[in-house]
């Protein structure tokens, strides 16, 4: 297929991912914030989604302090944030629209229903109305167009290609999420001292599960009372855990597969070892070398992977 | 003048339809008089539909039409959430009706234009028999800004120039009195609006599906089949399997919900000028696996912006090096480079003497009669009586740089007086037609709007095209202008199996 035809067939998947991922963060801190808490601690919940997605500093330019509203705003609407949903949707419809001939009809038209229902919500005031529900509906629609994409395309490099910019960003969304999260607890994590603390725990962690629709399934794969080392076992290294990192890997090392050509021999050797790192990995080794380098490294090899895709398939020189 | 309309025989004196303005509900058969045979059926069933349920529909396909993303870009525009360039053509819920009889001997006369059309241009690139026989003064080729000189002795494979023709046609009095269908317009160069046509029938077929089994409508789905076999039909003899794309300006091109949407039902690819490179003569494209071979190129770029290197240099929607690869017949174009000379006003007028000077027959289809400015006599008669007639410049497109006389004001008149003044070769005029009406879907009820008639001409190894083409509709009252770019809208068209 044609080249550019991958890049924004890859980009339209990227940027659908990650509207869905910005909606699950901004979901569970709204939810979160509903909860009798002190300002101070709701404040580092948002203050961890703006720098997440590395946007602190864009934050405070133009809005200064770390105000819930105005953070929600600029991460749902802010056509000038890049990373907002609506400037999400917008690049995945318009990438959807540069290739429409080469989606099927209804994954065409799901994206564009996405981009014109997105722009009634925010013009008529439904999303201020109940965020709950419209980050709902974002997750929604991503969970619909990839079920669209998966029932109706035909299994070939477009598809293959779509998959794997799911994948890469959804590994780069969860790394975030779980480096942001575990650093905001500035304490030792493991074990807290007072009853208050320990009830502060498990909300922080539990919605950290609920944020990547994790919290049955811990229950279900520990049996155990919710505890940071296995959040970041099933969030990095559970194979299982359809938003880990080692289960994103599998679908990048396993679509990469599918499209390689004659010199992406280097980017599936890449792909592969790292993916291997995961399989092979033991969380209490990761958490004794240090979590957040980990998780540094990790990103600097999904971006590497990124550049190299990029280079060997969609913007060949 | 007489006026006609495409469901009644006649229409009364202020033109309104009886229907105009009131609810359509309950209507009574003898209410809705003077239809026209192959309307009745449709007429009595319009009685029929209570006004909500038309409302209804017309809502319905207005949101699946958004919802499809059939739209049209406008330069400059801003959508009504002030972020894009994308506009829906109106659709009118009403279909245009045409007889059998009619719709044969109309396609009959198509054949034979666009058959003479093409004899034309590859006379015009080689022999110039047309010239030597004293029919056609050579300053009408070669003083012509769409006249191609590199294109001179290229050998186009089967000769076929115009793959794809728009002719545009309307329904209007005769001098003798009863209608006639006219030919307005040729489009040889990159005429557009098949998609909608296409779309169109989707819609009505979605909306209306009783309608379809009360009336036998030949179908027009399979165009983009006949469109893949026109293009295979024109590769090089370099292959017996060509590759064939679709070149697009892009996403941004007015056109692009077209370009996307033939090369989707044809299942080949669509390229941009920067997907394409020239290496070896040969063109390729970049794909995930290395660069393929193009064999055919049915391109939606006009002729100036094909490639850099012979064409404007600052055009990045072409691509470098074509023309040479092209001249070599390494690679088809469809549209041939340089059918620009045979579609613009000052050559219409020549076209019946082309069809009796190549074919030897006389034009089935009538010429809209055309008063070219640079003859002083005529351009004498044009000045006297501008308020009578429509004024047009002979590169004009898209409804712009024309005047309609009786609709224009004095003011107006003045200033196409002088341009034509200063420049008559530029110019040539026509007598006001009154193009026949079809009831239309408007605001205040159903109301008689002029329309014209686009059908989409395909030459390959044979002529052929699907029987119909594109409605165009004036939605303003009186206009007579239905270009899209002003605000026309489209209408689906059925020509009658029996």
């Amino acid at each position: 297929m044609l080249s550019r035809t991958a890049d924004h067939l890859f980009w339209m998947a990227r940027y659908t991912e990650r509207a869905e991922n910005t909606a699950r963060m901004l979901d569970v801190n709204y939810q979160t914030s509903l909860l009798p808490q002190s300002a101070a601690v709701s404040k580092v919940g948002w203050q961890g989604m703006l720098s997440i997605s590395e946007l602190m500093p864009a934050y405070q330019a133009k809005h200064g302090d770390v105000e819930p509203q105005r953070v929600m705003q600029f991460m749902v609407r802010d056509e000038s944030n890049p990373s907002s949903i609506l400037s999400c949707l917008r690049a995945a419809r318009e990438n959807a629209r540069a290739v429409r001939g080469s989606l099927t009809t209804e994954a065409w038209e799901t994206q564009n229903q996405t981009w014109l229902e997105v722009n009634r919500m925010l013009r008529t005031g439904d999303f201020e109305r109940d965020p709950g529900q419209f980050f709902e509906w974002v997750k929604f629609r991503s969970h619909l167009s990839r079920g669209v994409t998966v029932g109706t395309m035909l299994m070939d490099e477009a598809l293959h290609f779509m998959r794997l910019g799911t994948f890469l960003e959804r590994a780069d969304n969860t790394a975030r999420l779980v480096d942001v999260k575990f650093h905001a607890v500035q304490s030792d994590f493991f074990g807290a001292a007072s009853e208050k603390d320990q009830e502060y725990d498990f909300y922080h962690w539990s919605s950290i599960l609920r944020s990547v629709s994790g919290f049955e399934i811990y229950r279900k794969v520990y049996r155990d009372v919710i505890k940071p080392e296995r959040v970041a076992d099933l969030l990095i290294l559970r194979a299982d855990m359809p938003r880990s990192l080692h289960a994103s890997m599998n679908e990048v090392v396993h679509n990469l597969a599918n499209v390689a050509n004659d010199q992406s021999s280097e980017t599936q050797r890449r792909a592969g070892k790292l993916r291997a790192e995961l399989q092979y990995g033991d969380i209490e080794e990761i958490l004794a070398n240090g979590l957040h380098a980990f998780l540094t490294q990790f990103l600097d090899r999904v971006n590497d992977l990124g550049a190299r895709i990029s280079r060997d398939f969609l913007v060949p020189a | 003048m007489q006026k006609f309309d495409e469901m009644f025989a006649q229409l009364p004196g202020n033109g309104s339809v009886q229907f105009q303005a009131q609810s359509m509900g309950g209507m009574s058969q003898s209410q809705v008089q003077g239809v026209r045979d192959h309307y009745r059926t449709y007429a009595d069933w319009l009685a029929r539909q209570p006004q909500e349920m038309m409302r209804a529909r017309r809502e319905e396909a207005e949101m699946i039409f958004r919802r499809v993303g059939i739209t049209f870009a406008v330069y400059g525009a801003k959508d009504e959430d002030g972020s894009g360039t994308e506009r829906l053509i109106p659709f009118d819920l009403i279909p245009r009706i045409i007889p059998a009889a009619e719709w044969r001997r109309m396609e009959r006369g198509l054949v034979q234009r666009v058959t003479a059309l093409n004899r034309f241009i590859h006379d015009v690139y080689h022999e110039q028999e047309i010239v030597k026989a004293g029919l056609l003064p050579l300053q009408q080729i070669t003083g012509n800004a769409q006249f191609r000189p590199e294109m001179v002795g290229v050998k186009v494979p089967n000769e076929i120039y115009s793959h794809i023709a728009g002719i545009d046609i309307v329904r209007a009095p005769s001098a003798s009195g009863p209608a006639e269908y006219y030919v307005l317009e040729d489009n040889l160069r990159v005429p557009s609006g098949v998609s909608y046509m296409l779309e169109d029938r989707k819609m009505m077929m979605r909306l209306f599906p009783d309608l379809f089994s009360a009336y036998q409508v030949a179908p027009v789905m399979h165009y983009p089949d006949l469109l893949l076999e026109t293009l295979r039909a024109s590769a090089p003899s370099t292959t017996d399997d060509p590759t064939v794309v679709v070149l697009t300006p892009g996403m941004y091109n007015s056109a692009y919900f077209e370009h996307a949407f033939l090369a989707q039902q044809m299942g080949v690819e669509l390229v941009e000028g920067q997907d394409l490179f020239v290496r070896d003569n040969f063109v390729y494209m970049r794909t995930t696996r290395g660069p393929r071979r193009v064999d055919v190129i049915y391109r939606r770029v006009d002729d100036d912006f094909l490639d850099p290197q012979a064409f404007r240099p600052a055009s990045t929607l072409g691509c470098a090096g074509l023309l040479n690869v092209y001249r070599a017949g390494n690679v088809a174009l469809c549209n041939a480079i340089g059918t620009g000379v045979a579609d613009d006003k000052s050559i219409y007028p020549y076209v019946p003497k082309m069809i009796e000077f190549y074919l030897g027959e006389k034009p089935i289809l009538a010429n809209v009669p055309t008063y070219m400015c640079r003859n002083p006599e005529e351009l004498k008669y044009v000045l006297a009586n501008m308020k009578d007639l429509v004024v047009k410049e002979v590169h004009g497109a898209g409804g712009y740089g024309m005047l309609v006389g009786p609709a224009a004001s004095n003011d107006e008149i003045e200033q196409f007086r002088r341009a034509v003044q200063a420049r008559p070769e530029g110019y040539i005029a026509q007598p006001t037609l009154s193009l026949s009406s079809c009831p239309t879907f408007v605001e205040q009820g159903i109301a008689p709007r002029h329309i014209d008639l686009r059908p989409f001409v395909l030459s390959g190894k044979e002529v052929q095209m699907v029987p119909g083409g594109l409605t165009r509709v004036a939605l303003k009252e009186g206009s007579l202008v239905v270009n899209s770019s002003q605000g026309g809208g489209t209408k689906d068209t059925w020509i009658l199996e029996v």
